[in-house]
């Protein structure tokens, strides 16, 4: 500790850094100070007046929260005064809150309740007229109720400085304030809720989780939320089996208490009625639904039949798979059938860009870089829409550490608000980058975020700008969703393997080769709506919901959602983190142990088929896998290092094509989740 | 604009900052030039920033405000070094109950305050400055901008001042009706065009004012004062009042008097000695019962605590403050019960509603008196009055919490056979029914 502040409280003797906050430094002492407005990483208000503690030689109360410690303070937060001071200030905001407990979805987890049960008096001496105002919908997620407002304004700053957003503000004076929304009676913003999660009291509650459950009936699970690459611990409130919430309070994983409207609300896709629960086959020309077991003997004759044949085969993965599926897949096609037709679709050049870094070491940039790094480059992406996390990190960046930002992009971004320097650019924006040399060349360092405009030659063209700085730069190639990264990692393309390896034999076909090719015998999509139009293949297709592709296949398997299966996936930065079962559907199987019963069905020996086992297998022979377990396992996130050397594929830019999602879409799931449906309709629709 | 007389000066005044008022143009350049005016300027030219900041405070001229806060020692607290630029701002909010002599000064005598303005951005290295008058002064503020521009054409503002070298921008800013904008670092939030919620402080505005800058905030009347110390000397407005309280303020009489009025009084005059000679005694010749020597925010003297001397150091020794200088005068037919009232509504209508105590404690306060007055309080009310006034005072964000709990205590202890009165009239005061725990 760089000059340690001595001081003491309720008469232990406390060492702090100095500058550090009274109320942080007792926090480190295991005393805990009460507060309601004071809230870590944002603006201090000094509002609520709960904090106030009695310092020796102060000639009154002092809130901690804006006292720093000083050398020899002696301070004591339990004596008469100060418990009297609680006791009062939580007695003076019982007078207008409503004792709306029995009907009120904070009940259970209100810090209000939490304090006057420690802190407060047992009665009331407060018999006037209550003020009432009736309780607002600002937008299909945010509900407002006044009266149980205790205005604490963390909202409002969690909007404005956490996400950067601000749409929420104050109105009114006095006793008759309330929080207002950006437009009057409704709100046009991101539909984070944030501000709902970070609601001390009832006064702020979703639309999605209202009147569903009380706390304590919920299971909570953490794991990654499925939507884009970055990557966020989601944790979902399960209640008998249904997913009922997602947040993140508990502030782990990499995203602290950052969660997205996705991260947040579209979970409800999972219990989407349309989900498939019953494989199903062609039978004369129509779908029907058939038991596992002869849709799996069915596959598994056909299979046999066509491998014994050589018949062509096509493969095709899913993003949103997890690592071990993606690993078994590709090892399943390459094995049995000797095929390296194995493809997804690609929304970003991580090949090529791994390939121009060879024999450059601490070039791949992490989350954490997003938050760290003195300065940051956006380039031909829309980050706040597409990836919002790190848009977070390089938001809070810039107000904590004063980052320099910069943003070369097709059109205006949210960046450029806090960048030093913002163009517009069509195509890959390299040209226009060149104007920024020079001040880039200024910086101590540089992270560059690059999205699919970036892609083939490009991405050299800009790892050699990159080394003409002089200065250290790191890269992150965007990619669109929760395994992106992951499935390329374990080899699901037609001319690498695993790790990057080239893959043994000539390349296979691509994935817009294998949707037009006529000769294939066999087409297995796991997961991706593509176009099916193979009237002569034997299509399986293995989805959650009867996308286009699934209504023309032959057999039709319900799978597992990602909240539904155990496995790991890897984030845009290559942090390796685990999925954990959150819930379930009856009928649905996860895409690993559908691998695993086919490979049973032909009798083929995969070894043994469940996530832990298919992982211990990626971490010995998967290059940069090799993560401790212990991280993973724990809940950790795990940084892989992928290969450092040349990658033996050429990837044609055609290849490269991401869905340039926003807040409010996530690919082929978005029709799926209510709550996305209806933020997409509110007024204002998408807020930019 | 029409001059009106304010009041009929009185003899017994010490007319320093007042002198020129109900003289014809007073407010205009040439009459001001004719008396005196701009002489203070030109001797703190020859003066260093220190010589000009150690005659203020040797002249113990206090903020006359209300706070009365070392005048000399504030501007000393700005710092001489500075990145950004240094302010002056003016403190016209003038929204104390019982207050109405910041107006008067700007009416009848505003360049006296200019000038005062002056002398303070040459001592602290500023060179732009606001006027903030509250909006509810609608008509001053189109009457200073006028003055304003008389200033501008004739070289006493803007650049190269009577050719010393000197320049100063003077504009005035207007408020939105919020008497919490009165309040230092409110007022410059309001100023910066966000809501009018104090500031966490420390940082002063002297270190850190308006936008982040350091700034020297005081009041229309201390900056009157400035000239005239320069002009005649600090010991001579010293020696006017009393020690540590020098000079002379102007008293705002209002309530059951003779003559109610704005008077200039040196610091020190004993206050009865005030109300019966130059206020012309007691409305009607009845019995004097209770004044608020200081605007609202001052605990209440009854009659016998009046024989005192106004200035800030015996008031405060006295339980009460010298204030803003709104003396209200009350005679026997006052209901204190009602007075009590009427003062919470105001600070439950003016909190700003930042903090929980005032917030919560002004309004339940005046629910409850407004309750008593009514005729529906019981008997525990009075005490519970007092005791939730106390747990407001020194737990609040600003002063305005103690301004609305100090006076309303003193009110009950003083008078609270008033309170039992009215308890006493309501037949259900002990009955089960009301009592709550």
């Amino acid at each position: 500790m760089s000059n340690p502040v001595n001081l003491t409280i309720n008469g232990t003797a406390v060492q702090a850094p100095a500058g550090m906050l009274l109320i942080d430094a007792a926090k480190l002492a295991g005393i805990e100070i009460p507060a309601f407005c004071y809230y870590e990483g944002m603006s201090l208000q000094a509002a609520c007046r709960m904090c106030l503690v009695e310092i020796e030689k102060a000639p009154k109360l002092m809130a901690a929260c804006v006292v720093p410690v000083a050398e020899g303070m002696v301070v004591k937060t339990e004596s008469e005064p100060v418990v009297k001071a609680r006791k009062t200030t939580l007695e003076f905001l019982l007078t207008n809150h409503p004792l709306d407990c029995p009907v009120c979805d904070k009940g259970g987890e209100c810090e209000l309740q939490d304090m006057v049960f420690r802190y407060g008096a047992g009665e009331s001496r407060f018999t006037e007229v209550k003020h009432h105002v009736p309780e607002k919908q600002w937008s299909p997620v945010v509900f407002y109720d006044g009266p149980r407002c205790i205005l604490c304004y963390r909202c409002v700053r969690v909007c404005n400085e956490g996400m950067g957003v601000g749409a929420l503000g104050i109105v009114n004076r006095g006793v008759v304030s309330e929080i207002a929304p950006s437009h009057g009676d409704h709100l046009e913003c991101d539909e984070c809720g944030a501000c709902i999660d970070i609601c001390p009291v009832g006064a702020l509650t979703s639309g999605a989780y209202r009147y569903k459950t009380r706390p304590w009936e919920m299971e909570h699970t953490g794991t990654i939320c499925t939507h884009c690459s970055n990557g966020c611990k989601t944790t979902l409130g399960v209640r008998n089996g249904e997913i009922v919430r997602g947040n993140n309070r508990d502030r782990s994983g990499i995203n602290g208490e950052f969660l997205c409207v996705k991260g947040r609300y579209a979970f409800d896709f999972n219990h989407h009625p349309e989900r498939l629960q019953s494989p199903m086959m062609r039978v004369d020309g129509k779908l029907e639904e058939v038991s596992w077991s002869k849709a799996l003997q069915t596959i598994a004759a056909k299979f046999k039949a066509i491998r014994d044949g050589s018949g062509r085969v096509g493969v095709i993965g899913s993003a949103r798979m997890t690592n071990e599926e993606a690993f078994l897949l590709q090892k399943f096609a390459r094995t049995v059938f000797g095929t390296n037709n194995i493809d997804h679709q690609r929304s970003g050049d991580v090949v090529t860009l791994l390939d121009a870094l060879s024999g450059k070491t601490g070039t791949l940039g992490s989350t954490a870089d997003c938050y760290n790094s003195q300065a940051v480059l956006v380039l031909g992406t829309d980050l706040s829409q597409q990836h919002p996390f790190l848009a977070n990190q390089v938001r809070a960046n810039f107000r904590h550490h004063k980052a320099s930002v910069y943003a070369v992009t097709a059109g205006p971004v949210r960046e450029d608000k806090i960048a030093k320097a913002s163009l517009r650019a069509a195509g890959d924006g390299l040209a226009e980058l060149e104007s920024l040399k020079t001040k880039l060349q200024a910086e101590k360092e540089l992270l560059v975020l690059f999205g699919d405009s970036v892609k083939g030659e490009s991405v050299r063209k800009l790892v050699a700008f990159g080394e003409s700085l002089g200065i250290p730069v790191k890269y992150i190639a965007l990619v669109d969703y929760v395994n992106s990264r992951g499935v390329m990692d374990m080899g699901l393309l037609p001319d690498l393997g695993p790790g990057y390896h080239a893959a043994e034999g000539p390349a296979g076909m691509t994935l817009p080769q294998m949707l037009v090719a006529d000769d294939l015998d066999m087409l297995w999509i796991a997961g991706a709506d593509v176009k099916v139009d193979h009237p002569d293949a034997f299509v399986v297709v293995q989805d959650l919901f009867l996308t286009g592709a699934a209504q023309k296949a032959d057999v039709v398997l319900p799978a597992a959602s990602a909240y539904e299966k155990n496995g790991t996936v890897t984030n845009v930065c290559g942090e390796v983190q685990r999925l954990k079962k959150a819930a379930e559907t009856v009928g649905a199987k996860s895409d690993l142990a559908i691998i695993g019963l086919i490979a049973r069905g032909m009798g083929v020996d995969l070894g043994k088929v469940d996530a832990d086992a298919v992982f211990a297998e990626i971490q010995k022979t998967v290059r940069g896998y090799n993560v401790p377990l212990p991280v993973i396992v724990t809940g950790g996130a795990a940084q892989t290092q992928p290969v450092n050397g040349r990658v033996p594929a050429n990837v044609l830019p055609e290849l490269i094509q991401s869905a340039r999602d926003t807040l409010f879409t996530t690919g082929s799931l978005t029709r799926y989740s209510k709550v996305l449906n209806e933020v997409r309709e509110a007024p204002g629709g998408l807020y930019r | 604009m029409q001059v009106k007389l304010y009041n009929p000066p009185s003899p017994l005044e010490t007319r320093v900052i007042s002198k020129r008022f109900g003289t014809p143009d007073s407010w205009r350049v040439d009459t001001y030039l004719a008396t005196g005016g701009f002489e203070a300027f030109k001797k703190v030219h020859e003066m260093s920033q220190d010589q000009i900041i150690d005659e203020v405070k040797a002249s113990s001229l206090r903020g006359r405000g209300g706070a009365g806060f070392p005048t000399g020692m504030k501007w000393g607290f700005v710092p001489r070094q500075s990145e950004l630029p240094k302010y002056i701002v003016v403190n016209a909010d003038e929204s104390e109950p019982g207050t109405c002599k910041d107006r008067l000064l700007m009416e009848h005598d505003p360049i006296q305050m200019i000038e005062g303005i002056l002398i303070a951005a040459k001592a602290v290295g500023a060179s732009k400055g606001w006027i903030y008058i509250r909006g509810e002064y609608r008509y001053l503020i189109d009457h200073m901008d006028s003055v304003l521009k008389e200033c501008y054409a004739r070289n006493l503002l803007g650049k190269n001042i009577l050719g010393t070298g000197f320049d100063f921008e003077l504009y005035t800013q207007t408020g939105a009706g919020a008497y919490e904008c009165g309040e230092e670092s409110a007022l410059l939030e309001s100023l910066e065009g966000k809501r009018g919620v104090p500031r966490i402080r420390p940082p002063f505005p002297a270190v850190s004012g308006a936008f982040q800058a350091p700034t020297v905030l005081n009041n229309v009347e201390t900056f009157s004062a400035v000239p005239e110390i320069i002009r005649n000397g600090a010991k001579w407005y010293a020696d006017l009042g009393t020690p540590r309280n020098g000079g002379t303020r102007l008293v705002c009489l209002a309530g059951h008097v003779e003559r109610p009025g704005v008077y200039e009084v040196p610091l020190g005059m004993n206050m009865l000695y005030f109300l019966n000679e130059i206020g012309g005694g007691m409305l009607g010749g009845r019995k004097l019962k209770a004044i608020i020597p200081g605007g609202s925010s001052c605990p209440i003297l009854s009659a016998e605590e009046c024989d005192l001397a106004m200035d800030y150091d015996t008031m405060a020794k006295a339980g009460t403050m010298l204030g803003s200088g709104g003396m209200m005068v009350m005679d026997e037919t006052t209901d204190m019960v009602k007075v009590a009232l009427r003062i919470m509504r105001f600070y439950n209508h003016e909190s700003c509603g930042w903090c929980i105590p005032c917030r919560e404690g002004t309004t339940w306060l005046r629910k409850m008196l407004a309750r008593i007055v009514d005729g529906n309080g019981s008997a525990r009310d009075i005490d519970l009055v007092g005791d939730l006034a106390s747990a407001m005072l020194g737990r609040t964000f600003c002063p305005l919490g103690d301004a609305a709990a100090l006076p309303t205590i003193s009110v009950v202890k003083k008078f609270r056979p008033e309170f039992e009165a009215y308890v006493a009239k309501n037949p259900f005061a002990t009955s089960e029914l009301v009592q709550v725990a």
